[in-house]
């Protein structure tokens, strides 16, 4: 039943990547298909940005091939992604999703009821009209939560959304992204937080030194790892 | 100090003469300042965008360009719209059209310079979500210009300030016609050379609160827009 646009599965295939002599992908192979949200945790320094930034499309791989549906060159129509850090358009919030909405090809007479829902998914409906800038981080990260839903994507990518943010932030944080699942979008969303894993995944990848070592539902994951690492980890050493 | 209070006088009673120059240097300089950023915002974003081989000479060039010699600006213009040049025809010479062309060649390298320097600093800080929401060629650089709106006000008023203060240009293709081309800066330089200086000083009172007040103008609306817009 899939439409002929898809773009999933989204399959990396013996993928690396190296940036100024550093390589910071190594020979990573894995499948993205529908289903319940993938969590991404691993060290510092272990690639999680960096892999993000290969299944958006946003970093082309230095070897090794990316494909979304099949295709590869794929714009990113059907795929959007929320950055550690989001940059909001100097504008109100309102016209933050306007801008989304419009590039992702929203008549202009279907934008504002489209906003307005947006901003209700998100719990911002009070301040369509305050600068985006002027925000809270919290508020930020839920209005470029919202901005890429804008979007209307199949495969929504999270950079550690709620790194930065207090528990009530993260809360509603993990409620837009868990609707969002629910919603039939599939989720990638990288994390430092072992009880946001266990929130929110159905699968886990561990990623270190740029490699998968690991990928388990989240319920083995937890609770009976394979790799001396991911023990290692979970335990809370610390594995470089 | 009795040159000054005549000075003063001039302007308090509200001579015609003075405002007429006042008035016509206003719309000259304000013409050019719209006619170049027309030209100059566009050409600064395309520049900070795209990338080719002669891009660093072009982005040396523009910088170098921003210091041009007015007077140069005005032989230029000269020849290409004096009698025998080729655009003579147009019969445009020694009008206030001419002084707003020439002054329009000699602000566009400065707002062209001064854009593609802001564009490429936003775009650093955008690339990465533009690129993400698919944004084209042609939306990058709607979205870039809009959102840098205010910092662009900086480089208007640059190209504001150089063409109310130089006097080479509109010398040379305006003539300098009492009643028709005569602008502040050309005035206060005949009237110094005729030892009129009550005149000369009155002008130069009026160029300087003018440009103060477009100056705080300005400044008030960044200081408005960095509260509203962050």
């Amino acid at each position: 039943m899939r439409a002929p646009t898809s773009d999933l599965p989204l399959v990396l295939d013996d993928v690396s990547l190296d940036a100024g002599g550093t390589r910071l992908i190594d020979r990573a192979s894995l499948t993205i298909a529908p289903g319940a949200p993938t969590l991404i945790v691993g060290p510092n320094g272990a690639g999680k940005t960096s892999l993000l930034r290969l299944c958006m499309g946003l970093a082309a791989p230095s070897s090794g091939r990316i494909t979304w549906g099949g295709r590869i060159d794929c714009a990113p129509t059907r795929r959007a992604i929320v950055f550690q850090r989001p940059v909001m358009l100097r504008r109100s919030a309102a016209a933050n999703l306007g801008f989304a909405l419009g590039q992702a090809g929203v008549p202009r007479r279907d934008r504002a009821k489209r906003i307005a829902s947006l901003l209700d998914r998100v719990g911002l409906a009070d301040l369509a009209q305050r600068p985006a800038r002027r925000l809270s981080g919290g508020e930020q990260q839920r209005l470029a939560l919202a901005r890429a839903l804008a979007r209307d994507p199949e495969l929504l990518l999270l950079d550690e959304p709620t790194a930065s943010l207090d528990p009530a932030a993260t809360r509603s944080v993990e409620e837009i992204v868990l609707n969002a699942a629910q919603s039939g979008i599939k989720i990638v969303m990288t994390t430092h937080d072992l009880g946001q894993v266990r929130r929110l995944a159905g699968d886990v990848i561990f990623l270190l030194r740029g490699g998968v070592c690991e990928r388990r539902p989240v319920g083995d994951f937890l609770d009976n790892p394979a790799m001396p690492e991911t023990v290692a980890f979970l335990r809370g050493d610390l594995v470089i | 100090m009795a040159d000054q209070a005549t000075a003063w006088q001039l302007i308090l009673n509200g001579d015609a003469a003075l405002f007429a120059i006042v008035r016509l240097s206003l719309l000259v300089s304000l013409s050019a300042v719209a006619l170049a950023a027309l030209i100059a915002m566009p050409l600064g974003a395309i520049l900070a965008l795209t990338h080719f081989p002669a891009r660093p000479v072009l982005v040396v060039l523009l910088n170098a360009l921003m210091g041009l010699p007015s007077v140069l600006v005005g032989l230029a213009v000269y020849l290409l719209l004096s009698r025998s040049g080729p655009l003579g025809e147009m019969g445009i010479l020694f009008t206030p059209s001419a002084m707003v062309i020439a002054q329009t060649i000699l602000i566009v390298p400065i707002i062209a310079a001064l854009t593609r320097q802001t564009i490429e600093d936003l775009w650093l800080e955008y690339r990465d979500e533009l690129t993400a929401m698919n944004v084209g060629p042609l939306g990058r650089m709607a979205a870039l210009l809009w959102d840098a709106r205010f910092s662009l006000m900086t480089a208007l008023l640059a190209g504001f300030g150089r063409a109310a203060a130089e006097v080479g240009a509109v010398m040379i293709v305006g003539g300098n016609i009492d009643g028709f081309t005569r602008t502040m800066t050309t005035a206060i330089a005949l009237e110094t050379s005729k030892g009129n200086l009550p005149l000369a000083m009155g002008l130069g009172l009026v160029l300087v609160v003018i440009v103060v007040a477009i100056n705080a103008a300005l400044w008030g609306t960044r200081a408005w827009a960095d509260r509203e817009a962050g």
